[in-house]
């Protein structure tokens, strides 16, 4: 039992946690629960009046074609583009954490992306392979005869915004795996290279196991990130389209919300989208505590 | 022996063009911003330095307002990342040095929440909210409302609690007072996770995209993310130069905080993961 301050200061325990706790009701528990109740309402055309609707908002999501649609590719893009970005990070912070010539220069260039937001690396990935002036559709074009254009293909820009989106999220993911890395004792690893393990053997036997708390925190962190910045590529670049392949949940919830002004409508989706996160969030909590190996 | 060289060069080989794929849109924006508009257009497209920077950087600079932008973001950056790092010493000082009162752990569950609730969840009350406040367009809106962090509380709670127990019982010999001992010996204790929570905070605020696109509206208080947005024309053709040139300015203080701090930044964690 670690020792404290005597109970005549408590009054100052309360004093030091009031701001964090004020701001979180006022802005962040406040609002959320606000959202639960606008959700059962809908405005009139004119935004003047809210009428109860119940639970209609949600009927209507569920049975929406286009809401599926924006659930559907966001999970699959989060996904995808999550198991990218953390196999490759690990892979060269594995490679890179070794004393091999050079290994300085390699690191410090593999962390650059962490300083792009979503929206820059959009951009910046845009162009590289953008249809008329891309270097990097260019030469795919030339080399295989395939024509990369995320402008009118629908599945060019979904695999533009899994690139953009896993290339930020490497940088992050390294800077991790690196610092994580850094806490395998070599000579753990030396007892194990001299009982004849292969790097394979070593890798997963031995250093997997070690970092699999990062690596799960990781995971967590990762889909929470990539599942809901990703808007600021989709905002600056293909605005959903083509033909709604890139209309990820957080991208409708914006329009519906702030351009058609349906706020009942998108209130019914940030409950739909808290839904999700309370189960990934629970999840969390329920696993990292058992399936992760502790040092 | 020779088995080793082999493979080692291999590994080389691997990193070269792994480090090559990952550093080249860098490079590539960067080569894009000194060309002219004339050349951007041309096939085959161009790799190579262009004749055109200073006047790119100029026109970027210029057109977007970029020294108000900077400004803007740079000061909700620093102001964000500071209150975060003062809210949440402050509240794991309170939780890790203070006996049982009354409602700990469920100030400590209202705090962890926030984890379940990022912006999307609650975006139309708490912008009907900065309305009813008259924070929309204004600094308040863009600052205030993101000062509680789980993460911060956690991190530094964590780290308190690796803190041995002699060092209080010591203090309290010596008749010390909670804010002395805060004061005096918990903050430069913690001087390396400050660090690393101020760089992932500076990084995380001058990133945001969806509340500023939703809060502002004016040049006073419009960030870099969104002033790089507005020199992207939906109807005519993009001068891909002079936006590279004003993402090249966008990116260059994240980046500045993040190498200079990128030792402590990695210390921090290190450190976290001891216990």
């Amino acid at each position: 039992m670690q020792s404290k301050f005597s109970k005549k200061y408590n009054f100052l325990a309360y004093l030091l946690l009031s701001p964090s706790i004020i701001i979180v009701i006022t802005f962040l528990i406040y609002p959320s629960l606000e959202s639960l109740y606008l959700s059962f309402f809908r405005s009139t055309p004119f935004g003047n009046r809210q009428i109860f609707v119940g639970l209609e908002n949600f009927a209507r999501l569920l049975t929406s074609e286009t809401y599926w649609n924006s659930l559907g590719r966001s999970l699959i893009f989060t996904a995808i583009t999550v198991f990218i970005s953390i196999s490759f990070s690990l892979l060269l912070a594995v490679l890179t954490n070794k004393n091999i010539r050079g290994v300085k220069i390699y690191k410090s260039l593999l962390i650059w992306p962490f300083a792009f937001s979503f929206a820059f690396s959009g951009i910046i990935w845009g162009v590289l392979m953008h249809p008329n002036v891309g270097i990097m559709s260019y030469y795919i074009q030339l080399l295989t005869g395939f024509e990369f254009n995320w402008v009118n293909s629908g599945s060019a820009a979904f695999i533009l915004l899994i690139i953009a989106s896993s290339w930020r999220m490497l940088g992050y993911n390294f800077i991790f795996f690196i610092a994580a890395l850094q806490n395998v004792s070599p000579s753990l690893l030396e007892s194990a290279e001299i009982d004849g393990a292969n790097p394979f053997i070593k890798f997963w036997k031995i250093t997997f196991p070690l970092i699999s708390p990062i690596t799960f925190f990781l995971l967590i962190m990762n889909t929470l990130q990539v599942f809901f910045l990703t808007f600021g590529i989709v905002d600056v670049l293909t605005k959903g389209g083509p033909a709604r392949a890139t209309d990820i949940v957080t991208y409708k919830l914006f329009r519906d919300a702030f351009l058609s002004m349906r706020t009942g409508y998108a209130s019914a989706q940030s409950i739909i989208l808290f839904v999700i996160v309370a189960g990934i969030t629970i999840f969390q909590f329920k696993y990292a505590g058992k399936k992760v190996f502790y040092q | 022996m020779k088995k080793i060289k082999v493979s080692r060069l291999f590994l080389h080989l691997f990193l070269i063009i792994s480090v090559s794929l990952i550093a080249f849109p860098i490079v590539y924006a960067f080569l894009v911003s000194t060309l002219d508009v004339n050349q951007v257009y041309t096939s085959p497209p161009q790799l190579r330095f262009g004749s055109n920077l200073i006047n790119n950087y100029r026109e970027a600079w210029v057109s977007s307002n970029m020294g108000r932008l900077l400004l803007n973001s740079g000061f909700i950056s620093i102001v964000t990342a500071l209150g975060k790092i003062v809210l949440s010493i402050c509240a794991a000082f309170a939780f890790t040095y203070f006996g049982n009162f009354k409602g700990k752990n469920i100030l400590f569950l209202i705090i962890l929440i926030t984890h379940m609730l990022p912006l999307p969840i609650r975006i139309v009350p708490t912008y009907q909210l900065m309305d009813n406040l008259n924070w929309l367009d204004s600094y308040y809106a863009l600052t205030v409302p993101f000062f509680a962090s789980a993460t911060g509380v956690l991190l530094f709670r964590q780290f308190y609690m690796t803190i041995p127990h002699s060092l209080l019982e010591a203090s309290l010999i010596d008749g010390i007072t909670p804010m002395r001992f805060l004061w005096s010996i918990l903050l430069p204790l913690s001087k390396s996770n400050i660090v690393a929570l101020f760089t992932i905070e500076f990084i995380w605020v001058w990133n945001q995209y969806l509340w500023p696109l939703v809060v502002t509206n004016s040049e006073r208080v419009r960030v870099v993310q969104i002033g790089l947005k507005m020199l992207i024309p939906s109807d005519a053709q993009p001068e891909w130069n002079v936006i590279m040139a004003a993402l090249i300015i966008g990116v260059i203080p994240p980046l500045v905080v993040y190498l200079t701090l990128q030792k402590s930044l990695v210390e921090g964690f290190a450190l976290q993961q001891d216990k």
